[in-house]
């Protein structure tokens, strides 16, 4: 099946959002030859999901020159010379969250869903979602719900469903920036085959570029209302811009965060015979096995549900310990985030115990389940996959505001002053906290948890589709609160967050989980000192 | 002869196995299209409101419940489904005898409240009626598949598909919304304000959702642009609809059900136009 590949064409090309100041894109010159593979990089605000969505045609509002606060357009681009919006068969586009843009309910009615929108006959649609399933490897029956599909799966049903109207160019934002690693390579492949298969354009846009320099021809720098300030062959563009690519946020290969490098050195001397350059036996040869650190919460035989009748993981044991880091691991759909809310205090085991020790419970009772929510803030913090479910203010600073509060602090204007500085909020003090970027609501949400200065604090994917430069905010700041004794528990598929942050590893898989490093997280529980998280007689 | 001929099933060609899209179909009742049972519901209504008395509603009533084991939904899965109806029954039911049009013995009266013979046979005859209709209207829709009926409503009903898209995706939507809300109420007890403000809390999650349906609106909607939804030009249906033998068995049960209750209301000389 081979389709005429498309040429995308960009002449001096910019776009101004309805009712905003500021050109989200501006003076854009770029051609994508047809068969050619390009991907775009630059930092966040630089409008390259702007300038995908514009060659798929799918920019709201109509720009109105003579309306002030209507969308503005400037130059002109165009697939194989037409407007985008009257080819949009031709282009094809697969945007970064795999749940949003499932349309059908079922595998196959997905697949049919663009072949139907353009009037492709009944028989020859079946074929197409036939060959097109088979292309990105998605081997489901037709009839599949797409609700329980794993992310990589989800993004594969969309290349398929995209492949299906037989595109002269694909286009992808940000397709991997949800998925565990596995995911990645799933849709990373199935994006070859696609390729393969038709022979067609490509224009793709991410973070970790790593992903796709082996499948691209060019890299495009852009820069906010610079336009295109380098296009060449990925290895030039690299080896040219390298600096400039890491500050604009850009994961260059080759360049990924040092383990530990955002602690504060280890706590503890390493022990004599111990070196420091002895890391072969694993990254934590030479961290004495942290007994020492107290033991905040720990859970034995825990199993956990997603509401009543739906059990997740099971056979769960961990300490979380003062100082340290936890990072929950493990393949997307496991329960990671079930054991995450359900450590937090938000979802009661649905089998064995989970304990508060000594220090954190302080004098109320041992099961955080049945804490109030006031006791709850106190001492665990939790910050959402999603940040705008978190937040229940107006402004930002209410909003840092809500938890101190809450607990009754004296000093709730300096911690806010003080939080809005270090997470450089300041100017953004009295904005709605619905109306920041994703980098803002992300840092807002953790600045939101640190107010109440719980000892333990838990996080749902952190890092998830952040550029580099919000990724190192995140990581610099979890450092610093784990350097300052609170245990940090990270929900995440995010290797290099693993890394940075020296942490312990604890996988989950389809039976129990297993401690990858830092095997003190998985002490039998005689091994506990403190009398608190002791199984009763 | 091309696809769209030999999908349509005209001879010159060896039938595919089961239909063009792959699926099995059910089987039964759970293979009716659920436009079906949507007209016989609709006509039943019709047939149902045009007396009001307790005969006809009662002969409709049992011979639903006869029908009924056909269907072999389980018990819990009928009652919790069908719950809301047996709340409004009661509560219909007794406004009627307090307050509907006296007539006969008079049982008691406070004034505002009359209770007579005639209020409660009334009384009886809505309750059944409400029973009547609403119980095939439930039982019926219990396992239909939201596609289905879109299909359905689609191509045989030639509503537009716009329309019909756009609530189907509204409809699957539904379900992320009812885990946003779960997840609001998490964070709020988390954050240490959901000890007390029942009310306030409650409408800020009701706003924070709105926000998040909204996102979740937009993206499904650019989504669907980008499929060509929307786009002009005839659109294509890739699953064949079909309304034969079953489906009009289905309407032809339900209107049955109907015309025999109103026979036996006439007959009985109970029937009250």
């Amino acid at each position: 099946m081979t389709v005429a590949a498309a040429r995308v064409t960009f002449s001096d090309w910019g776009w101004r959002y309805a009712e905003r100041d500021a050109w989200a894109v501006r003076g854009v010159d770029l051609t994508v030859e047809p068969g050619e593979r390009v991907a775009i990089v630059g930092p966040s605000g630089a409008g390259k999901s702007t300038l995908l969505r514009a060659v798929a045609g799918v920019l709201p509002d109509e720009p109105d020159a003579t309306d002030d606060t209507a969308a503005s357009v400037q130059g002109s681009v165009l697939v194989d010379g037409a407007e985008p919006r009257a080819v949009r068969g031709r282009v094809g586009l697969v945007m970064q969250d795999p749940e949003a843009h499932t349309v059908m309910s079922r595998v196959g009615d997905d697949v049919a869903f663009g072949c139907e929108n353009a009037g492709v006959p009944r028989e020859e649609t079946w074929q197409r979602v036939r060959s097109a399933l088979d292309v990105v490897g998605l081997d489901l029956p037709l009839d599949r719900s797409t609700t329980m599909l794993s992310g990589g799966q989800r993004q594969r049903l969309a290349l398929a469903g995209v492949l299906a109207m037989r595109p002269g160019v694909l286009v992808l934002d940000e397709p991997c920036a949800n998925l565990d690693p596995s995911g990645v390579v799933q849709v990373h492949d199935a994006v070859r085959a696609l390729l393969d298969e038709t022979g067609c354009s490509l224009l793709v846009v991410e973070h970790r570029i790593g992903t796709w320099l082996d499948l691209v021809d060019r890299l495009v720098l852009l820069e906010p209302a610079g336009g295109v300030v380098a296009d060449g062959a990925p290895a030039d563009v690299l080896a040219e811009h390298g600096p400039a690519l890491t500050a604009a946020g850009v994961w260059v290969p080759g360049s990924e965060p040092e383990q530990g490098s955002a602690r504060r050195g280890t706590r503890t001397p390493p022990r004599a015979g111990e070196m420091l350059g002895t890391v072969r036996g694993g990254p934590h040869a030479f961290r004495p096995l942290g007994d020492r650190d107290p033991v905040l919460l720990a859970a034995r035989g825990l199993g956990t549900a997603r509401g009543r009748r739906q059990p997740v993981g099971s056979g769960i044991d961990l300490d979380v310990r003062a100082g340290r880091v936890l990072a929950v691991t493990g393949p997307n759909g496991i329960g990671k985030s079930t054991l995450g809310l359900t450590l937090a205090g938000l979802l009661r085991p649905a089998a064995g115990t989970l304990r508060a020790g000594a220090a954190l419970a302080d004098g109320i009772g041992d099961a955080p389940a049945a804490w109030t929510s006031r006791q709850l803030a106190g001492r665990i913090g939790t910050v959402f996959q999603d940040p705008e479910h978190q937040f229940v203010a107006r402004t930002v600073r209410e909003e840092l505001a809500v938890g101190p509060r809450a607990l009754g602090s004296a000093d709730v204007d300096a911690r806010v002053d003080e939080l809005l500085d270090a997470f450089g909020l300041a100017h953004l003090a009295d904005a709605n906290p619905f109306t920041l970027s994703g980098g803002e609501q992300r840092r807002l949400a953790i600045g939101t948890v640190i107010a109440s200065r719980p000892p333990v604090v838990v996080l749902d994917e952190p890092t998830s589709g952040q550029d580099r430069a919000t990724w190192q905010a995140v990581v610099d700041r979890l450092g610093e609160l784990a350097d300052s004794g609170t245990a940090i528990v990270a929900v995440t598929h995010d290797r290099d967050l693993v890394r940075a942050l020296d942490a312990d590893e604890i996988v989950l898989g389809a039976t129990g989980a297993t401690g990858v490093t830092g095997a003190s997280t998985l002490g039998p529980v005689a091994d506990l000192r403190d009398p608190a998280t002791e199984v009763q007689p | 002869m091309t696809a769209h001929q030999a999908a349509a099933g005209l001879p010159g060609r060896a039938a595919p196995p089961g239909p063009p899209d792959g699926t099995t179909r059910a089987r039964g009742v759970r293979g009716v299209q659920p436009v079906a049972p949507l007209l016989g519901v609709l006509a039943l209504g019709v047939c149902l409101v045009l007396s009001l008395d307790v005969v006809s509603a009662a002969v409709a009533l049992g011979l639903e419940l006869l029908l009924l084991p056909l269907l072999r939904i389980p018990p819990r899965t009928l009652l919790l489904r069908t719950s809301p109806v047996l709340v409004a029954v009661p509560l219909t039911a007794l406004s009627i005898a307090l307050y509907g049009r006296p007539s006969g013995r008079s049982w008691f009266d406070l004034g505002f409240a009359h209770v007579t013979d005639g209020s409660l046979a009334l009384a009886l005859a809505t309750a059944l009626r409400v029973l009547a209709i609403g119980l095939p209207a439930v039982a019926l829709f219990v396992r239909v598949d939201p596609t289905d009926l879109a299909d359905g409503l689609a191509q045989l009903l030639r509503l537009p598909a716009r329309f019909v898209l756009g609530a189907l995706a509204a409809i699957r939507m539904m379900t992320l919304l009812g885990d946003d809300w779960r997840q609001l109420g998490m964070a709020r007890r988390a954050r240490g304000v959901a000890d007390t403000g029942r009310l306030r809390r409650g409408a800020s999650m009701a706003f924070a959702l709105l926000v998040l349906a909204l996102r979740r609106a937009t993206t499904l909607a650019v989504a669907m642009e980008s499929r060509g939804f929307g786009a002009p030009g005839r659109r294509t249906w890739a699953r064949s609809v079909r309304f034969a033998g079953p489906e009009w068995a289905m309407v032809g049960v339900l209107v049955g059900i109907g015309v025999v209750s109103i026979a036996v209301a006439v007959g009985a000389g109970t029937w009250r136009a």
